[in-house]
């Protein structure tokens, strides 16, 4: 039931982001999908893993999808790949980390503040993979 | 070589190779990909030896046809993922020669000139809805849910509008994020929403920089450090803006 209400929600936010980002209709709701996919693997893999592993294998998902989605509909990867990595952004741990600041809690925040970086880090990480994969397959495949 | 001597037809290649650049820098596309569409527009209206180098704010384009390497200034980009899919079917089409250096850059320009796609109350709306599932994605209750569409759609707004009135991005991104955290609040106080937190995390996800930060890492694993840099010190900027206006509310409240 929560897992539902999850897909449902991140489906609906990664489309909308598409509308904002101005991607053309056709595509929304691939964009929908892959930031869909994305979100799923992220929760289910962050009860048991680690945050940072979880968003590697997350955007490494995301990324996986979009270059799919990109030989599909021969259209840049940065398409799919924008919107379906927004709702993995560490914006919580961003507001926390700010809040403890203004508190003048430093020390909290700081942590807040680090673990937030590594995040983004492992956000472009995930990515990064997911484009040598494909980058790999297609020398193998012969071209 | 004489520059005066290349005629208008000499002058096509170059200035459709620099228009795609430019489109494509100024809707968010990532700098490695702007230069290597440019080398192969270059390269199928045949113009030997191009080079290009291409930072956040400026792209300077040479080819062994020219004796003078060319500029061009980029001054505004925003997120515009439709141009960015126009221009590479474009230089698809002229890889496999379906199209003319004139008839590219009369759709080039057809292209810049074009506006976005959805109408303004289109994406507030979608920016609102967003906001409300993220403030449900991120353990918020039911009864965040509504206070989240609110906020959102009235801090995106309040981005477009400032953005036009003020050229100073700065200075929306930090007034937007400190009218969510104030409406928040409010919200809280007429007795809508349990948890002002989650509210206002879901509510700034639309502001977040998440297109800018993760270029900024593709650019510097790509090697293109000026780029990279750069791009990530736009990015933090944009962070430190948000954070910012939401500390404040933090402060006087």
């Amino acid at each position: 039931m929560n897992l539902a209400l999850h897909l449902v929600t991140s489906f609906i936010a990664s489309a909308a982001f598409g509308i904002i980002f101005n991607a053309p209709k056709r595509t929304l709701l691939q964009c929908g999908a892959s930031g869909m996919l994305g979100w799923a693997v992220y929760v289910l893999l962050n009860e048991r893993l680690d945050t940072v592993l979880a968003t590697v294998a997350a955007t490494f998902i995301v990324g996986v999808v979009s270059q799919i989605f990109a030989r599909t509909h021969k259209k840049p990867v940065i398409l799919f790949s924008v919107s379906g990595i927004i709702p993995l952004v560490p914006g919580g741990l961003a507001y926390d980390a700010m809040r403890n600041f203004v508190e003048n809690d430093y020390n909290t925040a700081v942590q807040l503040a680090a673990q937030a970086f590594l995040i983004s880090g492992s956000i472009a990480i995930g990515l990064v993979l997911s484009e040598v994969l494909n980058q790999t397959w297609r020398k193998l495949s012969g071209r | 070589m004489e520059e005066s001597a290349l005629g208008p037809e000499e002058q096509e290649p170059i200035e459709v190779c620099l228009m795609a650049g430019k489109i494509m820098l100024q809707s968010g596309a990532e700098t490695y990909r702007v230069e290597d569409t440019m080398t192969r527009i270059a390269e199928a209206l045949g113009l030997s030896g191009s080079h290009s180098y291409v930072t956040p704010t400026g792209i300077m384009f040479q080819s062994d046809n020219m004796r003078w390497a060319k500029l061009v200034r980029i001054m505004e980009r925003t997120t515009d993922l439709q141009k960015v899919a126009e221009v590479n079917d474009i230089s698809r089409k002229l890889a496999n020669r379906d199209l003319t250096a004139a008839e590219a850059r009369n759709r080039l320009a057809a292209i810049e000139s074009s506006g976005h796609a959805y109408a303004v109350p289109l994406r507030i709306g979608a920016a609102a809805i967003a906001s409300g599932c993220f403030t449900l994605m991120f353990q918020g209750g039911f009864s965040d849910f509504l206070p989240g569409i609110v906020c959102g759609g009235l801090g995106f707004s309040a981005l477009i509008l400032l953005h036009r009135l003020v050229k100073v991005k700065f200075f929306a991104e930090f007034t937007a994020s400190f009218l969510i955290g104030i409406f928040a609040y409010l919200l809280l106080r007429a007795g809508l929403g349990a948890d002002p937190g989650k509210i206002i995390i879901g509510s700034v996800m639309p502001l977040v920089p998440g297109l800018l930060i993760t270029n900024a890492v593709r650019d510097l694993m790509a090697g293109h450090l000026v780029s990279g840099l750069s791009r990530g010190a736009e990015a933090f900027l944009t962070a430190f803006a948000i954070g910012a206006g939401i500390a404040v509310v933090f402060t006087i409240l």
